[in-house]
């Protein structure tokens, strides 16, 4: 009796000890890995950005190897992300909100890995959920360009007509709002589908249409889809806004800033803080004062960006983050009633 | 003497058709010559040799005193021979001159082989008075235009012999006299004219020769004002080794099939039948008789509820019905008509479907073979064997594909569905149409005992022999008119045939009219 | 042996055998252009398909999908339609799957919940098929464009409804909220864990067995019904089926709808069996892959089950193919599968001359044909 009490005690102990060595290697030897949306890897958009400014980016300077996985459809997002976790890789980064459902699954049933879920909170003890505040970022971008536009009129093209992207323009109308209150905002969204966010032809067309009606200053938000608005509004001379990643630099001239969305960044911290130890799941909520989202200044639209209107954004954006100036959440209510 | 054309022994066969069995033909030059035979008569097999088409299993071609063997159309075109199709061979949103030029164009640059083809379709024109706007789309003229332009196109690829095969089929009765001035220029210009059709008024109008078919072969060579209609329509139609049927004298009951003031016309608007009017007592058969594509298919097909009844009644059974309650062939056998078709293959069966699937076409709702919606596979394999067993079909596989029987066993399927169902009405196209003799007789009995049983039989065939033996009174359908009808103590092959080429026994003023006009 | 069997055969087996190893030589030829070594590929693939039992899972679960679709195409095809439409009909019938369950109340036992959706996603399925098949009948449009633009219809109402009327709110992912777990299929691992065997989880759901059920089913209803031999009549021989009084306009209008409720099932087996939510673009692939498939299996319940399975290994094959080389992209596996269908498709007959020439002599053909 007592032999095998002790036999036991010394297992659990050896089993302890075992499961400890492991995770002390899986600090130092992180496998991370990646599941880019459906829409593939180089979609030119949201995956795409993850890749460049957070897979490529940890592999460059860590060389550390990133498993991707790249579904052709949800059944496949689920089976591959729980594929990753069978296989000990962690963090698995989730490229979008379509694959929350696929998160909540592979979660619960490998809890013991960890998941970094962009753009979307799923609420297990093992999911780290990075949401942006858009809106903040947008209010911004909307300050900058009712002081830039002439006519009064300015433009927002969305790419997939969505809750997520509403709230890009509901924040982009409060900031204009806020600076102008005669200011009118055209909205418009290019589609109901994932593919409204490579559509550049037609984030063209909308773009001319809202030049037609006046605009002057045009915000995509609308992954690849933007480059037609840049486009369009470079040819016409007329300015556009960027967003996601500092896209200053596509048209310097007409660029008048972008609104910075650092998805890639979340996807980079996961796998760092997860190398350091430090990867903690929970909700990020990436907002101004997180530097989740900015508005970008820099050399590309020093000279259509005056002192004044510098120091004005700065000043509402210290006042966002003083919360002073409460943005309306479009998702909160899912309307722009502010 | 030369000859444009001499075909030597041409043999050909599909599977087990024998198509052309050891034709010859010597087409003059500079003649009108005439090709008649019924449909199926293997006229067309051998002008798609002679045009390239198919290639004959034996037997030689010669054009112009040189011996071809063509392996396709473009080599008998090279060779001066062109032909002009039934249906046309022209795109119609095309102009003339591009429909000419098609497949002419003469090299990669359309714009200077146009002009060129433009004047010499000028010449054309004014050498055989074969006028027509270059410029026009096919689908803004007339079929008569529309065949000139065949023939233009023809000339344009160097024809000297010409194929028209059945030319006058579309044509009203100006267009047809245009046609036949036409073709007098051509002659005079040395052009040599193969005239294919059955209208036999048009043979004795513009022909110089006449050659007949029959299943696949020459039956006859003739100088045109050598022989007359009656006697082409003899050769045509043929005669079959008498086979003895003995028949009762009928008794003949009430009417149980009426048809009055019959009108049809086919999807072009060319009236097929023309007023006709009959009627079939129980107990009697009815013999159709003509030349086969006078409109025996189309009366077949609107009696049986195939085709839409446009104008006038059927009665059956004292159930009127016109044009204006539609009927389909189920409605006809509910009422107690019965069809064997004249095509088995088209029409009668499903060469893809067991024997068993073919031999309930028709009754596939019979309560008799279905529980519920449930066709049992059974009851359907026991009525096949049943009906092979009363009909002797063989061989007797209920499995086997129908394509895989003989066409007599076909034929004997058939009838057996449609008649040991013991229908009130029977209606019968062609019933020995490629059967083999043994099984014409025993066909010819079961038609028999259908009318010995009281039942109306509409019995429609291009065998006069069939006809004769068969009918109590007999029909005659010409161009789709009933040009005749009589008892069959009064009717001969010769009475016959004459009615079934429409002429009087005596002088014909058309076509004394017509043999004017070509001269 | 008879000409028939021989034929029978040849077009049964030998060809579309031939027509899948010819597709497979040609992939061989791609990956090697890759630097694949095309027999490891294929050990990962047939694997990843029947290795362990998720992939088995998996397999299964895509054959499902294809067998409605491969069904729906062969029922017009006997009818001597083109049903183009899969993919919106499949749609469509996802969409009345889900507006059942979320019509019904969502206490009612799945004994009626179920059963319900699935006569929803066929009636779905079945009317968004009834249009083309009538344009077809009675006004002569050509069933290939019309079920190809009834595709794109399908696509954009789902569109809206989905990002309009459906949307679960708060979501961003345009689907529907979650289908209450009483109009949930079982999934197969689960069954099978009340049985004591373990199976790692999958997608794969009791729709599998609709699946196979259905598959009889449509045996029986072309084989063994007046409805089914109309509709063999009527694709084989129109003019003898019209002789037969079998009204063709009807069998057209009738063929479509059960063709479209056939597709419409992939509604359940994604939607009720593993999404459990109305989601979009669910279907895509399987509606044309279903073609493919029909071709493949002979228009025959049996063949198309067979076919369904082979598509089903190439997509989930394929998907580990893509998993585990990081030199072979999502993108090459949609040209392997588009080599199948190809070769088994559009190069159906390439072999058949050949064949007829080297196993059935004229001689033979002849007696045949006598």
């Amino acid at each position: 009796m007592k032999k095998t009490a002790i036999n036991k005690l010394v297992k659990g102990l050896t089993v302890a000890l075992a499961t400890g060595a492991v995770s002390m290697s899986a600090l130092a030897d992180i496998k991370p890995a990646v599941v880019y949306s459906d829409a593939g890897k180089f979609d030119k958009s949201f995956s795409e950005a993850v890749w460049n400014n957070g897979v490529k980016r940890f592999m460059d300077e860590t060389g550390i190897e990133v498993k991707e996985a790249e579904p052709t459809n949800l059944a496949q997002v689920e089976q591959y992300m729980k594929r990753l976790a069978k296989r000990g890789h962690s963090p698995i980064v989730a490229v979008g909100f379509s694959q929350a459902n696929a998160v909540a699954a592979a979660a619960k049933e490998y809890p013991d890995a960890q998941f970094t879920l962009i753009d979307m909170v799923v609420p297990e003890p093992n999911v780290q959920n990075v949401v942006f505040k858009e809106h903040e970022g947008s209010f911004l971008v909307g300050v900058l360009a009712a002081m830039k536009s002439d006519s009064d009129v300015i433009g927002f093209v969305g790419g997939m007509d969505i809750p997520l992207i509403s709230r890009f323009g509901c924040g982009y109308e409060q900031g204009a709002k806020y600076q102008n209150a005669d200011i009118k905002v055209i909205h418009n969204m290019t589609g109901s589908t994932p593919a409204a966010f490579g559509n550049p032809s037609k984030g063209a067309e909308l773009t001319r249409s809202q030049m037609e009606s006046g605009a002057d200053v045009i915000f995509a938000a609308a992954g690849g889809t933007g480059n037609g608005v840049y486009q369009a509004a470079a040819d016409a001379g007329k300015y556009a806004i960027g967003v996601d990643s500092n896209q200053n630099h596509l048209h310097p001239g007409t660029m008048l800033t972008s609104m910075v969305k650092r998805v890639g960044e979340a996807a980079y911290q996961s796998y760092s803080a997860a190398k350091d130890g430090s990867w903690a799941p929970g909700v990020q909520v990436m907002g101004l004062a997180e530097g989740g989202v900015d508005w970008a200044l820099d050399e590309h639209n020093r000279g259509l960006v005056t002192q004044q209107m510098e120091a004005r954004v700065n000043d509402v954006k210290a006042k966002i983050i003083a919360g002073e100036i409460v943005v309306h959440d479009y998702m909160s209510d899912n309307t722009c009633n502010y | 003497m030369t000859y444009a054309i001499q075909l030597q022994g041409i043999d050909k066969r599909f599977g087990a058709v024998h198509a052309n069995n050891k034709v010859d033909l010597a087409v003059e030059t500079g003649s009108i010559h005439g090709i008649v035979g019924e449909n199926g008569a293997g006229k067309s097999t051998l002008m798609s040799i002679l045009y390239g088409f198919y290639q004959a299993d034996s037997g030689t071609i010669s054009v112009f005193g040189n011996a071809y063997r063509f392996t396709d159309s473009q080599q008998a075109i090279n060779a001066g021979i062109g032909m002009v199709h039934q249906h046309f061979m022209l795109v119609d949103n095309f102009t003339v001159l591009e429909n000419v030029v098609l497949g002419a164009e003469g090299g990669y640059a359309l714009a200077a082989g146009m002009d060129a083809a433009r004047r010499e379709l000028k010449r054309l024109a004014n050498e055989y008075g074969l006028h027509v706007d270059l410029d026009a789309t096919i689908d803004s003229l007339s079929v008569g235009l529309q065949q000139r332009v065949e023939i233009l196109k023809a000339l344009y690829k160097g024809a000297k012999i010409l194929i028209l095969d059945e030319p006058t089929g579309v044509l009203t009765p100006q267009e047809t006299d245009e046609l036949f001035k036409i073709f007098a220029a051509l002659k005079q210009q040395g052009v040599t004219i193969i005239l294919i059709t059955h209208k036999l008024r048009e043979i004795m109008a513009i022909t110089d020769q006449v050659s007949v078919m029959r299943q696949g072969t020459m039956v006859a060579h003739v100088n045109t004002d050598a022989t007359d209609e009656s006697q082409l329509a003899e050769l045509m139609v043929g005669r079959k080794v008498l086979l003895d049927v003995s028949k009762q004298p009928g008794k003949p009951g009430e009417s149980l099939l009426k048809v009055k003031q019959l009108n049809w016309s086919d999807q072009h608007g060319v009236a097929r039948l023309k007023n006709i009017n009959f009627d079939i007592k129980a107990g009697e058969i009815l013999g159709v008789a003509g030349v086969s594509g006078n409109g025996q298919s189309e009366l077949l097909d609107v009696l049986t509820g195939i085709s839409r009844l446009q104008q006038g009644s059927i009665e059956v059974l004292g159930k009127e019905f016109t044009a204006k309650q539609p009927f389909d062939a189920a409605t006809m056998r509910t009422m107690g008509m019965a069809h064997v078709p004249e095509d088995r293959h088209k029409m009668g069966m499903i060469t893809d479907f067991s024997a068993a699937e073919s031999a309930i076409m028709g009754y596939q709702q019979d309560s008799e073979l279905n529980a519920g919606v449930w066709l049992k596979p059974e009851l359907v394999r026991q009525r096949c064997s049943e009906l092979m067993v009363a009909f002797d079909v063989r061989p007797k596989d209920v499995q086997l594909k129908s394509a895989n029987f003989s066409g007599g066993n076909q034929q004997k399927l058939i009838l057996a569905r449609e008649m040991e169902r013991s229908p009130d009405v029977l209606i019968i196209g062609q019933p020995t149409r490629g059967v083999d003799v043994g099984a014409i007789e025993f066909i010819h009995q079961r038609i028999l005992a259908m009318r010995d049983a009281g039942k109306a039989v509409l019995l429609v065939s291009v065998e006069l022999e069939e006809i004769l033996s068969l009918s109590d009174r007999i029909v005659v359908l010409c161009d789709g008119e009933i040009t005749g009808r009589m008892a069959v103590e009064d009717a001969d092959e010769r009475k016959l045939g004459m009615l079934m080429a429409n002429v009087q026994e005596s002088h014909d003023p058309l076509q004394a009219q017509m043999q004017e006009a070509v001269q | 042996m008879s000409r028939d069997r021989k034929l029978a055969w040849i077009n049964g087996l030998l060809l579309p055998l031939l027509n899948v190893l010819t597709a497979f030589a040609a992939t061989a030829v791609l990956f090697l252009l890759i630097n694949v070594n095309p027999w490891e590929a294929a050990q990962t693939l047939l694997y990843g398909a029947f290795g362990y039992s998720e992939g088995v899972g998996y397999t299964f679960y895509y054959t499902t999908n294809f067998i409605f679709t491969g069904l729906a195409v062969a029922v017009a095809f006997h009818a001597g339609l083109f049903n183009i439409g899969g993919e919106g009909q499949a749609y469509i019938g996802g969409l009345g799957a889900g507006l059942v369950v979320f019509a019904l109340f969502p206490e009612l036992s799945p004994l009626v919940m179920i059963p319900a959706s699935i006569v929803g996603a066929l009636v779905f399925g079945a009317a968004w098929a009834v249009g083309p098949g009538y344009l077809q009948a009675y006004r002569g449009s050509h069933i290939v464009i019309t079920t190809i633009m009834f595709n794109f219809l399908a696509a954009t109402l789902m569109v809206y409804l989905m990002s309009k009327v459906l949307l679960e709110p708060g979501q961003m992912t345009p689907q529907s909220r979650l289908f209450p777990d009483n109009a949930w299929l079982p999934f197969v691992h689960d069954v099978l864990a009340n049985f004591g065997i373990k199976v790692d989880r999958s997608p794969l759901n009791m729709s599998i067995l609709l699946a196979l059920v259905v598959a009889i089913l449509v045996w029986f209803f072309l084989w063994q019904t007046r409805w089914g031999y109309a509709i063999r009549a009527t694709g084989r021989n129109a003019t003898a089926a019209t002789y037969a009084g079998i009204n063709q306009k009807k069998i057209i209008v009738v063929t479509m709808c059960i063709s479209g409720a056939l597709a419409g099932l992939v509604g359940i087996n994604e939607l009720l069996g593993y999404h459990h939510r109305i989601i979009m673009n669910f279907h895509v692939g399987y509606g044309f892959g279903g073609i493919a498939v029909a071709l493949m299996g002979r228009n025959h319940p049996f063949g198309i089950v067979i076919a369904a399975l082979l598509f089903g290994i190439l997509y989930q094959g394929g998907a580990e193919l893509a998993f585990e080389w990081s030199n072979i992209s999502r993108d090459i596996v949609v040209v392997m599968q588009g080599l199948v269908i190809l070769f088994c498709g559009a190069l159906e007959y390439m072999y058949k001359p050949w064949l007829m020439r080297w196993l059935v002599p004229v001689s033979d053909s002849a007696k045949g044909a006598a």
